[in-house]
């Protein structure tokens, strides 16, 4: 990767981080928190990773995206606007009356959205099945599905883990978002779901671990899945839930709550000044 | 009634996916550990590329298929009715029904007639709920002719459907050759204007034999087979509404949510009749061979009759 190109996907996260904000304070709720912790993996899908075609949202030969964390919408929205599968400003459209950016990922409403999820668990099962008819179709397709630590607790996850293995679904590539969080506290708190890198290898991955705000670990870890074969591919990335947003960063409290004007404001500027600095590298 | 040829709606559906695959390559199956019961082991006999056993995992197999469907396939995804539509009603409902996808949900071992296994197996809820979800067709085909014919709608349609099929072999009375079978249409089986019978499923022949058994008695009925529960054909059932002042509804299934509330339903709102329900009263099933079961239910001619002839005295 070179500095230029890792400049430009910090520059895209900021703005993706933007959207995530600008949209969820419109709305006045919405997901900011695993929004933020993903936006980093949002940006280098749509700008690297992904075959896809943003003036053609439905091209039969695209990757495929599912957004197994649905709840985290915000984040994948302002991806695809900053993609331009739609206009930036509509994000802030999000979750109201007649908007096509439904609260929860909606395909049939949202350019670039390739599943409607919103239900945890469900996401990486279509994941699953999608791969399964790409390879019966002999298409050339990944498949790639976003789950939440928190998501993991549901057993659909495991059943379809346990499908993906038995296919042999090695154009699947699961990544977890490993913010350590959801709603109710820590996820070990809550309902521990450690040891995930074991589990998932268990379950016949081949599993990484990355640090989910490193471009060039995610470059290699999306290689590392691209050759391997035979088995599908789990990346866990730890993360900073809220990332980018400083009193936002690691409080569970932000997983589903809008920040007001005055947050709205700080948050806003913190990502303006991130995004000037990047620009002045 | 000996020489009546019967057959289980099960194995209608696994003749018609084998049938129907030999001209449609995107059809897929995937079943859950019970192709041997759901008889999609006949399908998977002739298409073992095309036959998925998703283990005994029946949430993610319901949205894997929505997957599946996404990338162009049309696949039939089979289990029990209790395991299909029962315990992934919500994958059915949030990956299928609300993306408006392209899967087909042939569910077997419907109902009371299941038998032996008892109420855990005995699905009398799958049309309550199916019929809930926006934009999802339900079927309860009556035999093996029309059973086989709705498999190949089903295929034909673009959306969700659900179909329901049966364990217990049943008398095929529809004739191959003059049947025409569309979704959301009923059929009039036998005219009269005294009362009408409206009945799925297996009950549709049990009321047949009703409509004789009335006429014995000097009451014309009107049978008419409803195998769409969903979109009901509102024309037919408020013409015979209308026609016949009374109505009866008869299905393998809980009286509550299924034909009998949505003829209820419909005719509260357009054309208020006396109705009566025949089918599970607000009960569970229990064990025992399904004739005796379906008298223990009051689910056979003779219990259709007699709801009959109550709302014609």
């Amino acid at each position: 990767m070179t500095a230029n190109e890792k400049k430009d996907l910090m520059a895209m996260a900021c703005r993706v981080r933007m959207g995530v904000i600008e949209g969820t304070h419109s709305a006045k709720c919405g997901h900011p928190g695993g929004s933020l912790s993903a936006a980093d993996l949002f940006t280098y899908l749509y700008s690297k990773e992904l075959r896809v075609d943003p003036k053609d949202p439905k091209w039969e030969g695209r990757d495929r995206f599912v957004l197994s964390k649905g709840h985290t919408a915000p984040g994948l929205y302002a991806a695809l606007a900053d993609r331009g599968f739609f206009p930036a400003e509509d994000l802030k459209t999000l979750r109201q009356v007649g908007s096509y950016l439904q609260g929860h990922p909606n395909m049939n409403t949202v350019p670039g959205v390739d599943m409607s999820t919103g239900s945890l668990g469900q996401g990486v099962s279509a994941a699953a099945g999608m791969a399964l008819a790409a390879k019966i179709q002999k298409r050339d397709c990944r498949v790639y599905a976003l789950l939440g630590d928190g998501e993991i607790q549901e057993g659909q996850v495991w059943e379809a883990l346990m499908f993906a293995h038995h296919y042999k679904l090695d154009d699947l590539c699961i990544i977890i978002d490993n913010n350590g969080l959801q709603i109710d506290g820590r996820v070990s708190d809550v309902m521990d779901p450690y040891p995930i890198v074991d589990k998932l290898a268990a379950f016949g991955f081949a599993v990484e671990e990355i640090d989910g705000h490193d471009f060039e670990q995610m470059e290699t870890a999306f290689a590392h899945a691209r050759e391997t074969k035979g088995r599908p591919y789990a990346i866990v990335m730890k993360t900073t839930k809220g990332k980018g947003v400083s009193f936002m960063e690691d409080q569970a409290g932000w997983h589903g709550k809008a920040p007001n004007d005055g947050e709205y404001e700080q948050a806003m500027n913190e990502l303006r000044q991130a995004l000037a600095e990047v620009e002045a590298m | 009634m000996a020489d009546v040829k019967k057959i289980a709606t099960r194995d209608s559906y696994g003749n018609a996916l084998t049938a129907l695959a030999a001209e449609h390559e995107d059809l897929v199956v995937f079943d859950a550990d019970l192709a041997g019961a759901t008889k999609t082991a006949v399908f998977k006999k002739a298409y073992p590329d095309r036959h998925f056993d998703c283990g005994i995992a029946e949430g993610n197999m319901m949205a894997a298929a929505a997957g599946a469907s996404a990338m162009g396939l049309v696949p039939f995804v089979s289990s029990f009715a209790m395991f299909a539509a029962g315990r992934a009603f919500e994958q059915i409902r949030n990956s299928i029904g609300y993306p408006h996808l392209n899967v087909k949900i042939g569910a077997t071992h419907g109902g009371i007639s299941v038998g032996e296994d008892g109420a855990s197996h005995q699905c009398c809820e799958d049309f309550a709920l199916m019929r809930s979800i926006p934009g999802m067709v339900v079927l309860s085909p009556s035999d093996d002719v029309e059973a086989r014919a709705a498999v190949k709608a089903a295929y034909e349609h673009k959306g969700p459907v659900y179909l329901r099929f049966g364990r217990l072999a049943v008398p095929v009375f529809h004739d191959e050759a003059t049947f025409r079978f569309q979704i959301g249409k009923g059929e009039v089986l036998r005219e009269g204007t005294d009362v009408a019978i409206i009945a799925n499923g297996l009950l549709v022949n049990e009321a047949v034999q009703a409509g004789e058994l009335l006429a014995q008695a000097g009451i014309q009925a009107r049978v008419i087979n409803l195998c769409t529960i969903k979109p009901l054909d509102e024309e037919l059932v408020l013409q015979a509404a209308r026609d016949c002042k009374r109505v009866v509804t008869c299905e393998e299934h809980s009286i509550i949510g299924g034909l009998g509330e949505a003829v209820c339903a419909l005719l509260a709102e357009r054309c208020p009749t006396p109705v009566r329900r025949v089918g599970v009263r607000d009960t569970f099933g229990c064990s025992g061979p399904a004739a005796q079961l379906l008298e223990k239910f009051g689910l056979t001619a003779k219990d259709i009759a007699a709801a009959a002839k109550e709302l014609c005295g």
